[in-house]
């Protein structure tokens, strides 16, 4: 099994260095190219530095900026190190800059490590967009917010509303009673059902640790507990499977709607067997998308970061620059029994 | 050869008595839990999900606390159960995932010797090391979950990666009685008779009684040691496949803190922490009520942040009672000695 694990490393870090030599001469034969345009574009090189590779969710935001940046005809590249670990990206972003692309979207790993090695990039001319995961805000131009709070929590509301018909008894299932994400979105939740579905009772919160066999059997309880419970949220990915896989296998199977944050791979089986009518989470395609566009927009001067300048993102529409150079990608995700066969992260 | 039949005196059927009494008083008090929840909320018990769930539940950590149980009474612990659990879960994944097709029962067969020999790892260096058991399982706790995380890191294994037919052996029942149930109860009762009628089981007894009179007496003590942990690490494994079969995700931290649990149930179950005395039996029915009080405190309307504090009190409340119980004993044998003398 090690030895397997070990090779598989090999293997990464070989197509890395593949990789890496390949967006080498691209990079080459991308300024070259664009000089001759002469259009004073600027070189639309951009490379993706994600927190580490192989992550599902990363291949899946790789996808998107693909799309975009071959829609208008840059040249895509995508590096970085095997570990998420906090500094291992600085190697990455020290080489990029020597190379001299036109831009590196980054999700960074830790918001302060590879500041300085985001600065250099900077002074050298490189423009520099994070995107899912941000750094320190003056180490970077722009940072492409995948969903806020509000949006995070009134999506998961909405979809429960409209799956339970409005009214009757629901409960959370969240991560750990600590858990700082967790309970900004359970406050919100509760202002927003409090104004806008008062026929909607939330009876209970427990929670589940973000541990698959705890979340399962806090489901178990709380089904029990709750005789009357028409719905429950869990907005972490690890409670919302525990849930499903609970649910799917219980006589409450299509009479207790549930609904969270999830990922497609995780859910697609009870999507498919008809636990979990819909769910929600941004789209990590939409997001390597949008921050293509948004290092475009940089490269070519048509806006510098601050705020209330606006960008246009090809299918997105248009985008504007909020306070602390973020654009937000908008409302998460609802990914439903149609399109989950779409994505693989 | 026939077993020597000893003169049942006052004293040894006193001594039977009271470990009946214990297990007796566990499955009183396991009874009164199920009956207030069911009284609290008819759906506990009987409900088709209320049923299944009040089987399914402990039927894992039965396993763990069977192999934990027969640790205990060679006057040993083992604390890296949850990890082995862990890792065994893991693996488990990965051998539907990697070898696509691979029968269920080769699954089973390789996790529990898989976990097997993490026991012996452990039993080696206890039996050959002399180290005690407290300090090496709680090093091997620590490193077998380093490993997995190391192995897994922050992938998982779906449910949808695991096939239909082992998922639904984790919910599955044969005649209203959970499938997961059944082959916990399987081990437990071989494991039952063992301890109780063969050499090899009274020897795991005599060891933890006396270690020392054990060796003089000839006995193979570190064979025994050696058999008492990879029982136990088998047993783990077993669960992993199980919790694998059950819960269908699996991260790095499958199983952790389990091995409280398991011990948890033990001590409950009345086996005693320095060896020696306790039954299988105890353990099991202590691994039993352990869970379902867990799930019947959300029933009794008790908030979950009280919940975990509750379980507290009520394990240190049954090591006093049986504190008291064993002194009253105690002194009730001398004074049976005494009368007849």
């Amino acid at each position: 099994m090690f030895q397997k694990k070990h090779r598989a490393g090999a293997l990464a870090a070989l197509a890395v260095s593949v990789a890496l030599l390949a967006t080498g001469c691209a990079v080459d034969s991308g300024s070259g190219s664009s000089e001759g345009d002469g259009g004073g574009d600027g070189d639309l090189s951009i490379t993706f530095v994600p927190k580490n590779l192989g992550n599902p969710y990363f291949d899946t935001s790789s996808t998107g900026a693909k799309e975009a940046i071959e829609e208008f005809g840059g040249t895509f590249a995508e590096v970085g190190p095997a570990e998420a670990t906090p500094d291992a990206q600085v190697s990455y972003i020290n080489t990029l800059t020597q190379q001299g692309v036109g831009a590196m979207a980054v999700s960074a790993n830790d918001p302060e490590a590879i500041c300085d090695a985001l600065n250099e990039a900077r002074d050298a001319g490189v423009k520099v967009v994070t995107f899912d995961s941000d750094t320190n805000p003056d180490c970077r131009d722009l940072f492409i917010n995948q969903a806020t709070a509000e949006g995070i929590a009134k999506v998961q509301v909405d979809l429960i509303a409209d799956q339970i018909g409005g009214a009757g008894e629901i409960a959370i299932l969240s991560a750990s009673a600590n858990a700082t994400n967790q309970n900004a979105w359970i406050a919100t939740m509760e202002e927003y059902l409090a104004s806008d579905y008062p026929d909607i009772t939330l009876v209970d919160t427990v929670y589940g640790d973000d541990d698959d066999q705890t979340s399962f059997d806090k489901t178990a309880a709380l089904l029990q507990t709750h005789p009357d419970l028409k719905g429950i949220i869990s907005p972490t990915t690890v409670g919302i499977a525990a849930a499903a896989r609970y649910l799917s296998t219980s006589e409450y199977k299509g009479k207790v709607a549930l609904t969270g944050l999830g990922t497609p791979n995780q859910m697609r089986e009870y999507v498919e067997d008809g636990t979990v009518t819909s769910f929600a989470l941004w789209n990590p395609a939409d997001l390597g998308y949008l921050a293509s566009y948004a290092a475009k927009a940089l490269i070519e001067g048509d806006i510098t970061g601050e705020e209330g300048d606006s960008f246009d993102a090809g299918k997105l529409g248009e985008f504007e620059v909020g306070a602390d150079g973020v654009v937000l990608l908008g409302d998460p995700f609802v990914f439903d029994a149609d399109n989950i066969g779409d994505f693989d992260f | 050869m026939t077993a020597p039949t000893i003169e049942k005196s006052d004293v040894t059927k006193r001594l039977r008595a009271v470990g009946a009494a214990r297990e007796f008083g566990i499955l009183i008090a396991l009874l009164l839990v199920i009956l207030a929840a069911t009284v609290a909320n008819p759906n506990f018990l009987f409900s088709s999900d209320g049923w299944r769930d009040l089987l399914l539940t402990p039927s894992i950590l039965v396993l763990l606390a069977v192999g934990q149980a027969i640790v205990i009474i060679t006057r040993n612990v083992d604390l890296s159960v949850g990890s082995v659990l862990g890792l065994s879960a893991y693996l488990t994944g990965r051998l539907f995932i990697d070898l696509q097709g691979i029968p269920m029962v080769a699954v089973f067969l390789i996790v529990i010797v898989f976990g097997g020999l993490l026991g012996l790892v452990n039993g080696a260096l206890v039996a050959f090391a002399k180290v005690p058991s407290l300090v090496i399982t709680l090093g091997t706790l620590y490193a077998y979950r380093g490993i997995n995380v190391l192995w897994t890191g922050s992938d998982r294994v779906n449910a949808s990666d695991l096939p239909k037919e082992f998922l639904a052996l984790g919910t599955g029942q044969i005649l209203f009685i959970p499938i997961l149930t059944i082959i916990a109860l399987a081990v437990l009762v071989v494991a039952g008779w063992v301890m109780k009628n063969t050499r090899a089981g009274r020897e795991f007894y005599a060891i933890g009684s006396d270690p020392a009179a054990a060796e003089l007496y000839g006995l193979r003590v570190t064979r025994r040691l050696l058999t008492a942990f990879v029982l136990s690490g088998a047993l783990a494994g077993l669960g992993g496949v199980l919790y694998a079969a059950r819960y269908g995700t699996i991260s790095s931290q499958a199983g952790s803190g389990w091995e409280l649990d398991a011990v948890g149930a033990a001590v409950i179950g009345g086996v005693a922490i320095f060896g020696g005395s306790g039954t299988v039996w105890g353990a099991a029915l202590g691994g039993v009520l352990l869970l379902t009080i867990n799930r019947a405190l959300p029933i009794l309307g008790i908030p979950d942040f009280w919940q975990r504090a509750v379980v507290g009190v009520l394990i240190i409340g049954a090591i006093v009672l049986d504190r008291i119980l064993a002194i009253r004993q105690k002194r009730k044998l001398l004074e049976a000695r005494e009368d007849e003398s």
